[in-house]
């Protein structure tokens, strides 16, 4: 017994010891210093934003929203993974997902967090963001929306945390790297984990209350995201499909960027023992089945109203089809939803190279999904656009504006790297348990 | 028993607060008159509210009354007893634009921008165009208004949907709601470029006339003209008559050369009101454009042509 207790920690050590957190290659260097130099021109680009206002952009009053918006809207999309991978599969007792719940888990915290970001830039006067708090009212979807992220934020925090306690204990007990780990924060995050039944308990549990918690929370989120549009009377946006539309959409993005996630890391930290073609297999067919339900609610969206061409709709439908954003709206359905599904329904589709290049397919596919849902709506009016400059009557978003979407994108996936840098991204104990290995300390001190 | 105790406790505390605040307002009301002033002897003749010729000594007038309507106007108050009402009559609309230079002028705008739009409208492929000048509507179900996160737009008393500059946190989602496109927002200074003298001209008593970097802005239907029985600059810089103003609450409208009774103008010219079916229920109306005053010419198109 007691000798079996041993070979277990034994076995716990050295499965700590290979998935401790390793030091940025020459990739890494790059890679990050890449995110840092297009983090800092976008925050120049911010300032003078916020020193000369929105002129900058190409926004005017028919375009009044632009790619911060859409930009937002794909940051909350993405954000959902982490209800996907940590929730619903928790739930289901999809025992493959414990390697890929950190990296979902990362991805949606670094998502809304800097979704909250995108809409102060878009804001016209960030100064006086204290307005929502002081002046809110319930009745407006912004409030809705504020009150439901910020709630996703804690629970995607708590759960991206509290699995996460167990594996900084177990960092600062391997002794590697000892210098590092021995900081004061992560003694202070560690919290006092002595790894003791009761407090595997009390995790486990907790875990199981937030993933439960999380689901209603992440459909509002994105229901509530969808809401800032059909809301409203716009062609293209008055639909009572649109909560439905968005949150499909948004787990199909997620499962893509999640694919896309294992395959850098999986690469990069050579974690081929964690990180299988199984799984690849598996977040594929989950990928083929989450297009699938998206491309039924795409039909829904265009084909409905296409059948009946109303007069409102059908300047706005002729230019997704046919007229000025054809090109991007038949890419963005093909390459980001049809061909993956074509491509992923066979076993050698979802190979992790394939299914890596799909994923970068829907991920960005997704993002010039939400572009063609913000930006042709709004250059279709009720009241024809006229009397006004020519170049009020299009949308191309300005180099700041480009500068400093890219900047939020980069900074979300500097705070992923950055956590990889840090923290192990394969739950250690999680991993353990599922290989049969006790990891209760009998330790009692 | 105990409910007992807490109705009377709630009762005592009732009166004992309605007490304080008539004792508070009585002795404001004598520290009004102020008794320690000297009489001058002499006495000025003044008109009473109700019409009747007194007498004063001088030493009463205190002539030091700053503006009222100015100094306490508070932009979520409506004009009291007013509730503006506007009827566009299409079938005298030439597109002169000089709506949109008064408003322009009106509001401290560049030349090249106004809270008025003329567009040139056709229903359909083979009914005649004709133009169609498009203020707010002011809506009485705004969808504006029901979107503002923070309460910077909101309908006052008036029917003016108003917006309070000050608040607006820039968001732009009332420009979105809007189907008729009516708000604009400062997207940079230069969009309402003004010297420090223009400025300073700039009257209090104007909802949205407050040009602020980052806010929305749109027709306020000048309730510091309304207020005062005026006409909007709008309905008096047209030559055609096309605008007619009035209180809903006097059933009168005017362009400035006729008076007309609204009810029996809606009732017997057709009017109608823009996009009705989205509920809006705008306090904008139009007369069709039947038996125009003038031929439609388009003047920008056979300019190019």
């Amino acid at each position: 017994m007691e000798n079996e207790y041993k070979k277990d920690r034994e076995k716990l050590m050295s499965l700590t010891r290979e998935l401790m957190p390793q030091e940025f290659g020459r990739v890494g260097v790059i890679w990050v210093t890449v995110l840092l130099i297009v983090l800092g021109s976008g925050l120049m680009a911010y300032i003078h934003q916020l020193s000369k206002g929105l002129i900058i952009t190409d926004m005017r009053d028919y375009s009044s929203w632009g790619i911060y918006i859409s930009n937002f809207v794909f940051f909350v999309a993405i954000s959902l993974v982490g209800s996907l991978i940590s929730a619903i599969l928790k739930l289901t007792y999809a025992g493959w997902r414990t390697p890929l719940t950190r990296i979902a888990e990362v991805i949606a915290v670094s998502a809304i967090a800097f979704a909250g970001l995108t809409i102060i830039v878009d804001m016209g006067r960030p100064d006086r963001i204290i307005n929502l708090f002081i002046h809110g009212r319930i009745q407006s979807p912004i409030i809705w929306d504020v009150l439901v992220v910020a709630t996703y934020l804690v629970i995607s925090t708590l759960l991206l945390f509290l699995p996460l306690i167990p594996d900084i204990a177990l960092c600062r007990e391997s002794g590697i790297n000892s210098k590092f780990w021995n900081m004061k924060i992560f003694k202070w995050l560690a919290m006092n984990w002595k790894g003791k039944k009761s407090q595997f308990f009390i995790v486990n549990k907790s875990i199981k209350i937030l993933a439960i918690l999380i689901i209603p929370v992440a459909l509002g989120i994105h229901t509530v995201t969808s809401w800032l549009f059909a809301t409203t009377f716009r062609s293209g946006w008055d639909s009572t499909n649109f909560g439905a539309y968005f949150v499909s959409g948004a787990f199909m993005l997620g499962a893509g960027a999640v694919i896309a996630a294992m395959f850098m890391i999986r690469r990069q930290y050579k974690m081929e023992k964690y990180i299988t073609d199984g799984h690849f297999d598996k977040m594929g067919k989950l990928l083929v089945l989450l297009s699938l339900v998206y491309l039924y609610f795409n039909i829904n969206e265009y084909l409905v109203p296409a059948y009946k061409m109303k007069h409102g709709e059908a300047a706005h439908l002729n230019s997704l089809f046919t007229g000025h954003y054809a090109p991007m709206f038949w890419s963005v359905q093909f390459f980001g939803m049809i061909l993956p599904i074509l491509v992923l329904i066979f076993k050698k589709g979802r190979k992790p190279l394939p299914s890596f290049i799909i994923s970068i397919m829907v991920i960005v596919g997704s993002w010039f999904k939400r572009f063609l849902i913000v930006t042709p709506t709004l250059l279709h009016p009720f009241v024809p656009i006229q009397n006004v400059p020519e170049s009020w009557k299009s949308y191309n978003p300005s180099w700041e504006e480009w500068l400093i979407a890219a900047s939020t994108l980069a900074g979300a996936c500097l705070i992923m790297t950055l956590f990889i840098r840090i923290f192990p991204i394969i739950p250690i104990w999680e991993t353990a348990e599922g290989n049969g290995i006790k990891v209760e300390s009998h330790d009692e001190k | 028993m105990k409910e007992e105790e807490n109705t009377s406790r709630r009762a005592f505390l009732e009166k004992s607060l309605v007490g304080g605040i008539s004792a508070l307002g009585v002795a404001s009301l004598f520290s009004a008159c102020d008794t320690d002033v000297k009489e001058t002897g002499e006495k000025v003749k003044l008109l009473s509210p109700d019409g009747q010729i007194v007498e004063v000594d001088s030493a009463y007038i205190n002539t030091n009354i700053p503006d009222l309507k100015l100094s306490e106007h508070n932009i979520r108050e409506g004009v009291a007893g007013k509730k503006f009402v506007m009827v566009i009559d299409l079938s005298r609309c030439k597109n002169a634009k000089k709506c949109k230079e008064g408003c322009s002028k009106m509001h401290f705008l560049p030349k090249e921008r106004s809270y008025v739009k003329v567009e040139k409208m056709q229903d359909s492929e083979k009914t005649a165009p004709y133009w169609m000048p498009m203020t707010c509507f002011h809506c009485d179900n705004p969808p504006c208004t029901k979107v503002c996160p923070v309460d910077a737009t909101f309908k006052l008393s008036d029917g003016i949907v108003a917006i309070d500059n000050d608040r607006c946190i820039g968001c732009r989602f009332c420009m979105v709601a809007c189907p008729y496109s009516a708000r604009i927002f400062n997207w940079g200074e230069e969009m309402y470029a003004l010297d420090k003298e223009e400025e300073k001209a700039i009257p209090e008593h104007t909802a949205c006339s407050t040009h602020k970097l980052g806010t929305v802005e749109k027709c306020d239907f000048c309730p510091q003209k309304g207020e005062k029985n005026e006409l909007p600059d709008c309905v008096s810089a047209c030559p055609n008559g096309v605008f007619y103003f009035g209180n809903e609450y006097d059933d009168a409208v005017t362009n400035g050369d006729e008076t007309l009774q609204l009810s029996e103008l809606l009732k017997t010219k057709a009017a109608f009101r823009y996009l009705e079916e989205l509920g809006t229920k705008p306090r904008v109306y139009y007369l069709p454009p039947v038996n125009r005053l003038f031929p439609f010419k388009d003047v920008e198109e056979s300019k190019n042509s």
